[in-house]
């Protein structure tokens, strides 16, 4: 809880920032002030669960921690990465202070406990990103992609919105543990529209997480915005969505898993099938990760279908979840880096190797995690996935998930092979200043290490 | 504590070697690989031959709450497979010395780190580990194949990598299934030994399933017909030392996988199964060596041979005959090194003339005799003549097999028929005959070549006169083996 109020403090503050002319001294403070954050937000882990704030609005248990733990990490990495960003552009402070409302939403989504606080967790989450997808206000295909999120985004809101109230109109309550109780003392007889709201729910936050169907916004808006907003979206914001799926359906709505089991089976299958299909035909590369991060929450989602029947350990989605935004921010961090000048064809990536072996052999951890090979966190990621999968009655969509995976190496091979086996004649070196390169280096040595030693990160999730 | 040794040395030598510049990295490399060799012979010196599973253990946990441990042991097949990829990579490393090859240091440190991934598959104990070590190898020899290859590469290799990595992804589910059903209540244990109990409490169905599931892997890997679409552009793609390490070693994880990670785990699976795959394995046979005969290439008419030598070894294996099994782990041997040598003389070929193909050489052995003499000897090795290294395996084989069926018999011993046609029919176009080129001359052999040469044929003459030692081995390993199976 304290972690929450630091950031939206630090947000305000960065607002000020403009006035008081501290603009030179707002990266380091906003870095120490996550850090600090973060200590915080760990020393709650001991504390009781069940100290609620606000009449029972939002509670910081070990999962919110935990979840809260991997969103400021992955900001504190993404913030060092952004630093010259902020400097190029002319309304820092502004965005500065969007991206950490953005944060506050994401951390509130990690905690709540109302469904009241779920909405504007998710509000305050996502209009700081429509407007940071516009922020290159020249650019057509930036205002395409805040105006499209917009839309999109805005429509999942009214689903979540008409869900909440669906279900309030059936259960009398926003409160989370009221529902859930009202869910097993009427197990017999609930309303046909309490289903309908459930159902409705899950479609808004499928929006959330761009699984497919609901995926349609995603590559436009991962194209258009600025490569760091987009590296932003797809690691701190699919989290923060996740951490609120896990507390919905696994604590929430786990008593009428008969409903929407079958839907989110579906929509698993959907996302994989379309995501790696689609990634291997991309040209682009912000696209084709676009759609690796639908492939992503496929997964992610996998892990919220396998839970219902083992008590919910939330360890895989967790770990899954770290080493994800973690990779992504190293790839990110190099896509960024390389698309400097405007191409962001996958021919970009020509010869990297020969230009900048740090930064190529970087991308290759990167890509190999995302992949899945081992000893790269993702393939310990992939491993959760599948042991959780296999107990369950879904076993088909494991051997989907298999299936689609081989597709996905393809893809991420395709930008290996680019940077190693593609020349060029006039090989120019690519320059990235020390700051990202620490960031992306620093990145790549923990995808690897957590690789290597996954029980300490698993030991720390299982609670 | 030796056998983890035997994995990290050439770990820790290949993170040495990728930061040493210029050729001193290939002397280093071959210094480590010559160290590492020294290490596999005292652990056969120290292995006792007394039936007793798994010596020089050595167990750390890696993930205690999972189960995972780090542990490597040795028994007869997987100390004699250590032995042979010890003993390759030096040779192979040697080979490469009249090879200019771009950034030497990346190049040798990725073979060391290759050898690393390969003793880890053969001494794994925990299914794992097994799985982690057998997913790394793939990735030194899909850079060596994208970086040093030959015109194609990036394409053959994709398909290569996405083939065996799809393999893979099945066996890791199939390998998660039986973990799952290890000491149901308690902790879940990746022990070989948890595996196999675990996979036989399974019903037949449920056997069977899993045994796809694994088999594509291993298939895949070996290459089994018709899985084995992706090998023979990839070994005339691959610079010679990957076509030697994917020829030499690495088709043999694929045949110790199945042995040790796929019969004893589901013998009924093998029971209902064993059937189709004998089939397949005896049409690969008879299909690659019929290919390999019409073919102008020489080093895809090996690796067409590879193809029927790998098929005639899965069918002694999965004949699950003591003679069988026992037959498939000498030819695995015994295949290694003459494959090696096969590719070396390819690659001497192109070295000297320039051209691989069949029609365009001839004459050779008027120019060179020493050569012509040692090719001889490792292409008899390679259709086993008695008194050679390839001729215990073959007739062990041949004998398992005729055991399981007379028909599977008779059509593997085809095999040696065919084998026979393809590779004579290659030297007689390659060294006899006239010289189709008169301006080609054959010049001594670089001293590197002579020695791998004659290292090789020394190997194949002293194992075809006397290979009781690795026979005993064998036997041993293999009876332990049956044990499990039944």
């Amino acid at each position: 809880m304290k972690g929450l109020l630091i950031i939206s403090g630090l947000g305000v503050l960065a607002m000020l920032a403009e006035i008081f002319k501290f603009k030179k001294l707002l990266l380091p403070i906003v870095l120490l002030g996550i850090v600090v954050a973060y200590a915080l937000n760990f020393m709650e882990w001991t504390h009781d669960y069940s100290i609620s704030y606000f009449t029972n609005m939002i509670a910081f248990d070990r999962m919110g921690i935990a979840f809260s733990g991997i969103i400021l990490a992955t900001a504190f990495f993404w913030f060092i990465l952004a630093n010259d960003y902020f400097e190029e552009d002319s309304n820092v402070v502004d965005h500065f202070a969007l991206v950490l409302f953005a944060l506050v939403g994401a951390l509130m989504l990690t905690a709540f406990t109302n469904m009241t606080t779920l909405f504007l967790g998710i509000e305050i989450m996502s209009i700081p990103l429509y407007v940071l997808a516009a922020s290159q206000k020249k650019d057509i295909r930036s205002n395409e992609a805040g105006f499209k999120y917009l839309i999109m985004g805005s429509f999942a809101s009214g689903f979540l919105l008409f869900g909440i109230a669906l279900i309030y109109g059936a259960s009398g309550s926003f409160d989370l543990a009221q529902i859930t109780s009202y869910i097993t003392t009427h197990a017999s007889g609930m309303p046909m529209f309490f289903y309908v709201g459930v159902i409705m729910i899950l479609v808004a936050m499928c929006f959330k997480v761009s699984a497919a169907p609901f995926h349609f916004w995603a590559p436009d808006v991962y194209e258009g915005s600025p490569t760091l907003i987009t590296a932003l979206m797809s690691t701190v914001v699919k989290t923060a969505a996740f951490a609120a799926i896990m507390r919905l359906f696994l604590v929430g709505f786990s008593g009428v898993s008969e409903v929407w089991t079958g839907v989110l089976a579906g929509i698993i299958a959907l996302s994989l099938i379309i995501a790696n299909f689609s990634a291997a035909m991309q040209t682009n590369v912000k696209r084709m990760l676009a759609y690796s991060s639908i492939s992503h929450a496929a997964f992610m989602l996998m892990v919220v279908l396998a839970n219902i029947r083992n008590n919910i350990s939330v360890d895989a989605i967790l770990y899954y979840s770290l080493a994800y935004s973690i990779g992504s921010i190293a790839a990110f961090g190099v896509v960024y880096n390389v698309t400097k000048n405007g191409n962001e064809n996958l021919n970009a990536f020509n010869g990297l190797a020969k230009r900048n072996p740090g930064m190529a052999l970087c991308m290759t951890i990167a890509m190999l995690s995302l992949a899945g090979i081992p000893v790269t966190s993702g393939f310990f990621a992939k491993y959760f996935v599948f042991t959780t999968m296999i107990g369950t009655s879904h076993k088909w969509l494991l051997i989907l998930a298999v299936i689609t995976s081989a597709v996905g190496a393809y893809y991420y091979l395709k930008v290996i092979i680019a940077m190693y086996f593609k020349k060029l004649d006039t090989p120019e070196p690519v320059q990235i200043e020390r700051s990202n390169m620490m960031v992306i280096t620093l990145t790549s040595v923990i995808v690897i290490a957590i690789g290597i030693v996954p029980g300490i990160i698993a030991e720390i999730f299982r609670f | 504590m030796l056998t983890a040794l035997l994995i990290g040395f050439p770990l820790l030598a290949s993170l040495l070697v990728f930061f040493i510049k210029g050729n001193a990295a290939r002397n280093l490399a071959l210094g480590f690989s010559v160290i590492e060799f020294i290490l596999s012979l005292v652990a056969f010196v120290m292995y006792k031959n007394d039936h007793s599973c798994c010596q020089l253990r050595f167990d750390h946990a890696w993930v205690q709450s999972l189960g995972i441990h780090f542990s490597v042991g040795l028994d007869g097949i997987s100390l004699l497979l250590v032995l042979l990829t010890t003993f390759l990579v030096p040779l192979i490393i040697l080979s490469s010395y009249k090879n200019e090859y771009a950034n030497p240091s990346s190049f040798y440190g990725l073979i060391l780190l290759m050898q690393m991934a390969l003793v880890g598959v053969f001494v794994a104990n925990d299914g794992f580990l097994f799985y982690v070590f057998w997913e790394l190898a793939l990735i030194p020899i899909y850079f060596i194949c994208l970086l040093w290859g030959g015109d194609h590469r990036a394409s053959i290799t994709f398909k290569f990598f996405i083939y065996t990595f799809f393999g893979s992804l099945f066996m890791l589910v199939g390998l998660i299934y039986v973990y799952n059903h290890t000491n149901a209540d308690g902790l879940k244990s990746w022990a070989f030994q948890d595996l196999y109990n675990a996979g036989k409490s399974l019903t037949e169905n449920q056997q069977s399933v899993v045994f796809w599931l694994i088999f594509i892997a291993f298939a895949v890997k070996m290459p089994i017909f018709p899985f084995h679409t992706w090998q023979p552009d990839t070994y005339v793609n691959a610079p010679t030392q990957g076509t030697m390490l994917l020829s030499g070693i690495m088709l043999k994880m694929g045949t110790f996988g199945v042995m040790k990670w796929l019969l004893p785990i589901v013998p009924l699976g093998l029971a209902q199964w064993g059937n189709t795959v004998m089939c397949l394995s005896v049409i690969g046979v008879v299909y690659a060596s019929c290919i390999a005969i019409v073919q102008k290439d020489y080093k895809r008419l090996i690796a067409y041979s590879s193809i029927a030598h790998v098929g005639l070894i899965s069918a002694g294996i999965f004949s699950a005959t003591q003679q069988g099994l026992q037959g498939a782990v000498m030819q695995m041997l015994a295949h290694g090194v003459n494959v090696v040598g096969l590719f070396l003389i390819a690659d001497i070929l192109i070295r000297h003339t320039g051209t691989r193909h069949l029609d365009k050489l001839g004459g050779i052995r008027g120019m060179n005799g020493n050569f012509a003499v040692l090719f001889l000897i490792i292409l008899l090795g390679s259709v086993a003549l008695p008194l050679t290294n390839g001729f215990i395996g073959e007739f062990l084989l041949i004998n398992g097999i005729y055991q399981y069926g007379a028909w599977f018999g008779a059509f593997a011993g085809l095999s040696v028929i065919l084998g026979a046609v393809y590779m004579l029919r290659s030297y007689q176009s390659i060294m006899l005959g006239d010289r189709k080129d008169n301006n080609v001359v054959f010049g001594p052999l670089a001293s590197t070549d002579k020695a791998i040469l004659i290292i090789i044929c020394g190997v194949i003459i002293a194992f075809g006169v006397y290979p009781k030692p690795l026979n005993d081995l064998a036997e041993e390993g293999v009876k332990l083996l049956l044990t499990n199976i039944k």
